[in-house]
């Protein structure tokens, strides 16, 4: 069966692109364009797999929904995406055990990243 | 000659005059600068004296060995932060443990150089914080000329104007590698994307340059009598076309022709901002309502919308460069976050005010003022 991945976005231009590049990697995709919406979609849908923007209504909605959808769906993996890197030069990583504690994602990837790396990372986090 | 004092700081006497020797003729020169910069070297053989010579001589750069016989480099660092003095440190040690380094750079070192060193090592050295020194200088002078804000202001602008690009580009890639196929019609939403933001690249610019003007003062043009009811209708005209697609009517009212002494493409700004914000924020259906009345000594403009309006939090900000109202039925809705400010500077430009009432859901009222 078709893994589906949920993928959550306010820049609705990023949102389709990403919507296109991981339907091209043969997912099925659903979208939701912020936090809230992205709320709503997860009470009666569990995707297998979630990208969620970091900055989205406010500057941490990315981390909020993070948290919210593990407390729901602890199985279902994360990736937070981030133009942060590029903008401000801070950087994000969640190896350590200490991070992992507060930051409920399973990964961090700066939005620039390349499509077959982005298809890598989202085939090792459903283990494929 | 623009000259910077240095201090050293060192119980050797053959290392301070080893400094002293080889900045003696030192000039440091960039291209960014008028002149080169030449160096008075002051020498302290213990931290004691060196917070009395930076007391009376307020060098800008200091040399700061850390084993010094009464209180110790890392210590004289310490008073420097604690005092709020402003140099620069360049910490001189024989052996730079990662632990000294580390709190000598949580103090405020700038720099290190390892003892011994070559005369190359610490010209390098004293050229980079001379440099250093220079662009602090700068910035201090921007704060105090207010020319900081203009800085920030640019900062967000890049962001916005880097925006729309990255998303273009995404969508050029998908063309590229022909992520949809060989149909050019499967290209259609990734082409009108495209297109859209450009052309919000371009009002953002547009805008820009309205700002810029405003902010510099000049005007080609000339203050004569406007007829601010041809100006509104022309700002009617010019949303027309998105009033039709979204099914909102756009009324005019004023009782007679009024005149204005203004500059026209100022009073243009005004009416553009006004009623294309009351078109763009309205709902399917909506109405807007444009009045125009002359009293004694002022002419006031009022647009009103049955838009969706919004909270005490976007009135207190509405008029702040690039602040934008985000929520679901923004979202789809183009600006560069600039109108707003422009219109505020411009009416303040003619000793007038503007004011903003708006209920959630209900609609947005703004009043403009202008003095006669």
């Amino acid at each position: 069966m078709k893994k589906t991945v949920l993928i959550v976005d306010d820049d609705l231009d990023y949102l389709y692109q990403m919507q296109l590049k991981v339907q091209g990697f043969g997912f099925d995709v659903v979208t939701a364009e912020g936090q809230q919406d992205a709320e709503r979609i997860i009470e009666t849908f569990k995707p297998d797999l979630a990208i969620v923007d970091l900055m989205m209504e406010n500057e941490d909605s990315g981390f909020i929904l993070a948290y919210k959808l593990k407390r729901k769906y602890p199985d279902v993996p994360i990736i937070i995406a981030t133009a942060v890197t590029a903008e401000t030069g801070m950087t994000f990583d969640v190896r350590s055990e200490q991070d992992r504690q507060w930051i409920k994602a399973d990964l961090f990837l700066d939005k620039g990243l390349r499509a077959d790396q982005l298809h890598r990372e989202i085939n090792k986090l459903l283990k494929i | 000659m623009a000259t910077l004092k240095i201090l050293v700081v060192d119980d050797e006497p053959g290392i301070r005059s080893g400094v002293s020797r080889i900045l003696r003729d030192f000039k440091a020169d960039f291209p960014f600068i008028d002149e080169p910069i030449g160096y008075e070297i002051h020498e302290a053989e213990s931290g004691e004296e060196a917070i009395e010579i930076i007391l009376k001589h307020n060098p800008e750069i200091i040399l700061l060995d850390n084993k010094l016989p009464g209180i110790q480099g890392i210590e004289v660092l310490e008073w420097i932060k604690k005092n709020n003095i402003d140099t620069l440190v360049v910490m001189i040690t024989s052996y730079a443990s990662l632990e000294l380094a580390v709190k000598a750079t949580r103090d405020g070192a700038h720099d290190f150089v390892p003892k011994p060193f070559t005369p190359q090592e610490l010209r390098a050295s004293i050229e980079n914080s001379s440099k250093h020194v220079f662009l602090r200088k700068m910035t201090q002078q921007m704060h105090k000329e207010g020319k900081q804000i203009r800085f920030q202001f640019l900062t967000v602008l890049s962001h916005e104007l880097k925006a729309p690009l990255n998303a273009i580009e995404g969508y050029l890639q998908i063309m590229q590698e022909k992520q949809l196929g060989e149909e050019i019609s499967a290209y259609d939403k990734v082409i009108d994307r495209s297109l859209e933001r450009i052309t919000g690249m371009r009002n953002l610019i547009l805008d820009m340059l309205d700002l810029t003007r405003l902010e510099s003062g000049k005007t080609v043009q000339k203050k004569e009598m406007v007829v601010l009811n041809d100006i509104a209708r022309n700002a009617i005209d010019i949303m027309r076309p998105y009033a039709i697609q979204k099914d909102v009517d756009v009324y005019l009212n004023a009782s007679k022709r009024i005149s204005y002494l203004a500059y026209p493409d100022e009073m243009e700004i005004i009416f553009n901002n006004l009623i294309s914000n009351a078109v763009k924020y309205n709902i399917q259906g909506g109405r807007v309502d444009c009045m125009i009345r002359e009293e004694d000594s002022t002419i006031e403009i009022t647009v009103s919308d049955t838009g969706i309006g919004m909270n005490e939090e976007g009135i207190e900000n509405i008029f702040h460069d690039f602040y934008r109202i985000k929520n679901q039925e923004t979202r789809k809705v183009s600006g560069s976050g600039l109108g707003l400010s422009i219109l505020k500077k411009t009416v303040e430009l003619y000793e007038g005010n503007v004011d903003v009432s708006s209920v959630p859901g209900k609609g947005t009222t703004f009043t403009v003022k202008l003095k006669k």
